[in-house]
């Protein structure tokens, strides 16, 4: 089992009528909602958070890209993670990831990458997302039904910079490169582990079968919605003819709010976890879903935008919340059940836990992170023995320098 | 009106052919068009209408070779060659219309008779076209109709949104013919046309709704400035979607190529 302690790094400042006054948080979400001074403040926070949690013994710190997006501020993924690398040690350094189509050309993932795990010594555990149609799409160009066309080139080009030890032609039909030779290259051979976010394409389940990638599904409606689609991946496994049905094919994000009792969960984390749901999941519904995004196939199997929820959140409440799985909170009993029952209903090896929720300040955030490291991590660790030294989903890093080492003064040496 | 297929060579074409007269090709704007659509049916009293399918609309087979405006306009042009026409009157709406124009341009000893009708393809900074993409289906009629409310009722005929297979074939239909629509539209319906038009020679007539509030009467100006000899028939109480709001009129103007 991995447990990655992920944070989506909300804006938490939306005013309490953000719904009512505004289409969306996302895309064309009103610029004057942001302070850039308070975001000094709010980034160097959340950083401090994953420094925190890589303290507690989390396998892994993640982080992911969005767009023009009040509740993601992380359009650049790679720098949070080269601020992390410096920072910690031992940590996994869990980008999930870079929406590849986006990178022009693509080649500059396969570098980026390379520096994130030379400086953190091989740290890496990387991600592909294809990205939401609000990102890819509305906030980046791209046409939609050409999104997985050039996605899929982007992925064959940046492979192929990683493995390639000779300069190589690449005569894409989106990207042409006379001489791809990338530098430096990165620690982990033959490359950095790979995880695909995905909500539930059959193209998604394939690629990630094909490649030996492991799958992640990153949803907001918890664990017990999810467990009709994850059921479909392990049916698809099956049926393609995989080596094995490793649970470390697959990955879950969770909101998680770890208390001493139940009613204490509720008091200290309700407001937050309502702010997430109700104001930072109010995506216009045009936005959701460009057409030619998602592939007829995936439409026909009936997975249908999580950002457009038939009901949406609009008045969801914290018992709807709870009871439904979209959160797993509670006593440190109450959460190793719900999250034992989400490890073997699912069959995943990897957790991307959602500790920071909405515009929770960062004490709450800590008490919660901690009484879970200490109190049920450990616990549900052991649920896959026969796994455990499954090593294809995971970073290997290497024996590592220790950061500020240099003399106390500057001399001319030998 | 038949509906038929004719191999090109990328793929099937499905097309609308009926009426008699000189030969007219319609090509169809995003929003595609069916066996009862109005303009086809007054349209087909004076010609013999050709209207082929865009790849992916109605029940045609969708094409991935088809990547951007030079293959779908050189599949059009494939199209009526396998239909034998080689100097018909080419008229297109809206999407249709912008393909009809880099034909034009194109094969510019082709065409004597062109009518771009609402024509998308060029772009105005102080006149964006609003996000075709982005809207959910309640933003159209004011925007396609110069009368919002029949507007509404003319789109909405046998539309159940409770109806969750409705819902699942809408989105599958959205998904086909706005997806290939996205490849020439998204996200600004603007391929460099600007550049192009000097190069048609055809008689061209723009006819253009007054109340047109997707592409803006002053994108008819904008045409007008770039092809040389251009008429434009402006046509009153009409929106973008003037073919269903005054179908005889823009029929009408048509005597005038």
């Amino acid at each position: 089992m991995k447990f990655t302690w992920f944070n989506l790094m909300p804006w938490p400042y939306l005013p309490d009528d953000f719904r009512e006054k505004n289409r969306s948080v996302w895309v064309d979400i009103d610029s004057r909602l942001f302070d850039p001074v308070k975001a000094h403040e709010v980034y160097n926070t959340y950083l401090d958070l994953m420094e925190y949690a890589a303290s507690l013994g989390f396998d892994g710190i993640g982080c992911n890209e969005h767009h023009q997006n009040g509740y993601g501020l992380m359009p650049s993924p790679n720098l949070i993670a080269a601020s992390l690398a410096r920072r910690t040690k031992d940590v996994a350094l869990v980008v999930l990831g870079n929406s590849i189509a986006l990178y022009n050309p693509p080649v500059r993932v396969a570098e980026e990458f390379a520096m994130l795990d030379c400086i953190s010594g091989g740290r890496l555990v990387a991600g592909f997302p294809v990205g939401t149609s609000m990102d890819t799409n509305f906030c980046y160009g791209q046409i939609p039904s050409l999104t997985r066309e050039k996605y899929a080139e982007a992925h064959e080009l940046i492979i192929k910079a990683w493995t390639e030890p000779k300069p190589f032609a690449f005569n894409g039909r989106y990207t042409k490169l006379r001489h791809v030779n990338i530098w430096p290259r990165p620690i982990q051979k033959p490359h950095p582990p790979v995880h695909i976010p995905g909500g539930g394409s059959v193209e998604t389940y394939d690629f990630c079968i094909d490649n030996t990638y492991s799958y992640s599904y990153l949803s907001f409606s918890g664990y017990i919605r999810a467990k009709a689609l994850m059921d479909g991946y392990w049916k698809r496994v099956a049926e393609r003819g995989a080596a094995d049905n490793s649970p470390n094919r697959a990955g879950f994000a969770q909101t998680i709010c770890v208390a001493d009792t139940d009613e204490e969960a509720r008091k200290l984390y309700e407001k937050h976890v309502l702010y997430f749901y109700n104001r930072c999941l109010h995506v216009f519904p045009g936005f959701a879903d460009a057409p030619g995004y998602r592939t007829i196939k995936t439409i026909q199997s009936g997975a249908l935008s999580q950002y457009a929820p038939p009901r949406g959140y609009a008045n969801v409440t914290w018992e709807e919340l709870t009871e439904g799985g979209h959160v797993i909170a509670g006593s440190p009993e109450t959460v190793r059940q719900r999250m034992e029952e989400l490890i073997k209903t699912l069959r995943v090896g990897n957790i991307f836990c959602l500790f920071h929720v909405g515009d929770m300040p960062k004490e709450k955030c800590m008490h919660s992170s901690k009484l879970f490291a200490e109190k049920v991590m450990p616990k549900l660790r052991g649920l896959h023995p026969e796994w455990e030294n499954d090593g294809r989903f995971w970073c290997h890093p290497i024996e590592q320098v220790t950061p500020g080492a240099l003399p106390r003064e500057a001399v001319a040496a030998e | 009106m038949d509906l038929k297929t004719i191999a090109t060579p990328h793929v099937a074409v499905r097309y609308f052919e009926g009426g008699s007269g000189a030969p007219l090709v319609f090509l169809h704007g995003a929003g595609g068009i069916t066996a009862q659509d109005p303009f086809l049916d007054a349209l087909a009293k004076k010609y013999h209408v050709y209207a082929p399918l865009l790849p992916g609309y109605g029940d045609s087979e969708e094409c991935a070779e088809l990547r951007d405006m030079l293959d779908v306009a050189l599949h059009y042009l494939d199209t009526l060659d396998a239909l034998g026409l080689k100097d018909p009157i080419l008229a297109g709406h809206s999407m249709g219309g912008m393909i009809a124009a880099e034909m034009a341009a194109l094969d510019n000893h082709r065409f004597s008779k062109l009518a771009l009708i609402a024509s998308a393809g060029l772009w105005l900074d102080a006149h964006p076209i609003p996000d075709l993409f982005s809207l959910v289906p309640y933003e159209y009629p004011p925007l396609l109709f110069h009368d919002a409310e029949k507007g509404a009722a003319l789109m909405t005929q046998g539309v159940n949104f409770d109806d969750l297979d409705w819902l699942k074939g809408f989105l599958v239909t959205n998904a086909r013919q706005l997806g290939m629509a996205g490849r020439i539209l998204f996200p600004i319906p603007e391929r460099g046309l600007k550049q192009r038009l000097y190069r048609i020679r055809s008689k061209t007539l723009l006819i253009w709704g007054d109340s047109d509030r997707l592409i803006p009467p002053v994108y008819a100006q904008a045409f007008k400035k770039e092809i040389a000899g251009a008429e434009l028939v402006s046509i009153p109480e009409a929106g973008h979607m003037l073919i269903w709001e005054q179908t005889a009129r823009v029929v009408a103007a048509l005597d005038r190529l």
